[in-house]
């Protein structure tokens, strides 16, 4: 996997120009009928289907849709308003989202298990006020994870994240290698949880 | 200062601090099911990673089944069938546990994990799954995640946490008859946004939630996510633990100090506390695309985003019992488990269904509730009433593609969400209690079960 582009500068498309749409969902983003296989790939093509599309099923562009006017159609930055990714844990979501080319996605708030899954997926999920967001809609703007800043030219705007998810977007790093790195640490604490609780553990537990 | 239930859970997992500043939280029960399960068991094996310790991860087959009688491992949603090939592959590989399609225990995840004695109170439980929470309600620390954390559990035995904020929701009083945890949680969200939970943990408490059965306390903790928690959950108690022992995977007693020590101390300290007197609440029903667009269901539809009143095709000011349905759903995670189908077909018992309704269906929350349903002569109710009977399974709380309703149905539901197009494009749904699906069902537009209950007692 590789990591987050540092700085990156792109186009903010908003979702939506008029006013940005609160509880987005995952089923926006993704529908189950767009999820036809096991894997983490070929999902860009479903992405915002229902929106993205006026025939799905023909793929036939909605023109109004904002990634299908000329000017954000390579947007890798998305602009929302409040508890962006609510509703299904699908991963999907962000898969389709990192494979359409889509880098930061800056919203009021986040439902928590689709920031979770941007982290594990290196796209920045950045939350910025309202006042902010309305500025920078449709801007071109540049994006410092190390300084941790959003800049549009004539405005800046800092945000925060935390040590971890930025030192793991920064450096590509895998969780789970990195877990295992304490792989002895957790051996000793599951050898004392044993004979602490040892109900948690199942037959033919290791 | 004292502890609450979730800080005493957390502070048993912590298994180690990262270099970063995170915490490593020890997972004792992993869930999976075919839809992201798959993913995360298909990742784990192209990764050669083995699953750290097999007898405590557990999988089934409930999101893309089909539910029509006689079903095996086709679907009518195009490529579902490898969904189902793929993870039992995968499961046999790794050495888990899994539910097949017509393992006499199959079920949806959060109806079956407790079924099986597999979520305890005072464990940590995780799955690809956003209703994870619902299993909160026995007193266990238990959420979604998304496929890559599910392999990460599977692999470390943790996953890397930031410590949430704790809140919790009390709810003190006696509902009115015809209310249940469903309009609660309803209420709750509706008064403080999909978003009001964002950051914490939600404690249910009160004597309202104490004076409720499992099942119910399942209902209630369900919905958290749709709250933006982290998870919901519930101190365990006498009904907890009488409940669980003797389960497949549970201890036959429930005898260790832990449990005793479950709950939050008086003095511990959350950083948001509601109250909620829930005498005062009515039978809810959504009117929008968010669960928060939710009302009581003698009310006005009130003013919301102009595409959501276009979407849902109601404009603001109109009352929303009377407004015509075409379908009626009873399932999911939320409401589909035995006392739910009991109080939904003793509002049917004897009455039919108005002609209006295209399609009507209860789909049992397991195999199990499947045969004990049959068993006090549910699915006769149903179907005399004019509903069809499945086998379990997630069904048509969401359209997986095969299988849907007739285009741009309105559906009355006891699903958990209203989302645009959640149950197929143009599908307009309204999320509810049992009962009120129920009711709504035999009038043919959206009705208060109220209205039943009174005629009962009338007749009582």
């Amino acid at each position: 996997m590789s990591a987050f582009p540092q700085p990156l500068t792109g186009i903010a498309a908003p979702l939506d120009a008029g006013a940005l749409r609160d509880n987005v969902d995952t089923d926006a983003i993704i529908p189950s009928r767009e999820m036809r296989s096991t894997g983490r790939t070929g999902l860009a093509d479903g992405l915002f289907a229902p929106w993205r599309y006026s025939d799905a099923d023909a793929r036939i562009e909605n023109p109004d849709f904002v990634l299908n006017q000329p000017e954000f159609r390579d947007a890798s930055i998305l602009l929302c308003g409040a508890n962006f990714g609510c509703g299904s844990s699908r991963e999907h979501a962000v898969w389709a989202l990192a494979e359409y080319g889509i880098k930061v996605v800056i919203a009021e708030s986040f439902a928590p298990i689709f920031y979770g899954n941007c982290i594990r997926n290196f796209i920045l999920p950045i939350t910025l006020e309202r006042s902010a967001l309305t500025v920078l809609t449709g801007r071109e703007i540049t994006v410092d994870l190390a300084a941790q800043t959003a800049d549009c030219g004539d405005a800046t705007y800092s945000f925060e994240i935390d040590a971890e998810a930025k030192q793991m977007l920064t450096e590509g790093l895998d969780a789970i290698d990195l877990t295992l790195t304490q792989a002895q640490a957790i051996t000793n604490w599951t050898v004392s949880d044993k004979a602490a609780r040892p109900w948690v553990y199942l037959e033919h537990s290791t | 200062m004292g502890h609450t239930l979730f800080e005493k859970i957390w502070e048993t997992h912590a298994a180690a601090q990262t270099a970063g500043g995170s915490t490593l939280i020890a997972i004792d029960r992993v869930f999976l099911h075919e839809r992201t399960g798959a993913a995360a068991l298909k990742r784990m094996a192209e990764m050669n990673r083995a699953v750290r310790d097999p007898a405590r991860v557990f999988a089934v087959m409930d999101h893309i089944v089909d539910t029509r009688p006689g079903r095996g491992d086709g679907t009518l949603m195009q490529g579902g069938e490898g969904f189902i090939t793929e993870t039992r592959a995968a499961c046999r590989a790794a050495g888990i546990t899994l539910f097949d399609v017509n393992n006499r225990d199959q079920g949806i995840v959060h109806v079956i994990s407790p079924e099986q004695g597999i979520v305890l109170p005072g464990v940590t439980l995780v799955a690809p799954d956003s209703h994870t929470c619902t299993q909160g309600a026995f007193g266990a620390l238990a959420w979604g995640i998304g496929s890559s954390e599910a392999e990460h559990a599977m692999v470390t035995g943790t996953l890397r946490l930031e410590k949430p904020k704790t809140m919790r929701v009390t709810f003190d009083g006696t509902l009115q008859s015809g209310v249940t945890a469903k309009d609660m949680i309803l209420t709750l969200i509706a008064s403080y946004g999909a978003g009001g939970g964002a950051g914490h943990v939600v404690e249910f408490a009160g004597e309202t939630v104490r004076g409720f059965d499992m099942e119910a306390r399942m209902t209630l903790c369900n919905m958290a996510t749709e709250f933006s928690a982290m998870t919901g959950l519930i101190a365990p108690d006498t009904k907890t633990y009488e409940y669980l022992a003797g389960r497949t995977y549970a201890p036959a007693y429930f005898d260790d100090p832990y449990w005793a020590a479950l709950k939050s101390d008086e003095d511990a300290e959350f950083d948001q506390e509601i109250v909620i007197d829930a005498g005062t609440i009515a039978p809810m029903v959504s009117w929008g695309t968010s669960p928060e667009h939710t009302i009581p269901v003698d009310g006005k539809v009130p003013h919301g985003p102009a595409r959501t009143h276009e979407y849902t095709g109601l404009d603001a000011g109109v009352p929303l019992a009377g407004t015509p349905i075409d379908v009626a759903f009873i399932g999911s995670c939320t409401n589909s488990r035995i006392s739910d189908l009991r109080r939904a077909a003793r509002l049917l018992d004897g009455r039919t269904i108005a002609p209006s309704i295209k399609k009507a269906m209860v789909v049992p929350g397991s195999l199990s509730v499947k045969r004990q349903a049959e068993a006090e002569g549910l699915d006769k109710v149903f179907l005399a009433a004019g509903f069809e009977w499945r086998m379990s399974g997630c069904s048509l709380c969401f359209y997986a593609g095969g299988e849907g309703f007739p285009e741009g149905s309105r559906t009355i539901s006891s699903t958990n969400r209203n989302f645009e197009g959640r149950q197929g494009p143009g599908i307009k749904t309204h999320i509810a209690s049992p009962e009120t699906v129920a009711a709504s069902a035999l009038a043919g537009a959206i009705a208060d079960p109220r209205e039943y209950m009174r005629q009962e007692e009338a007749a009582a």
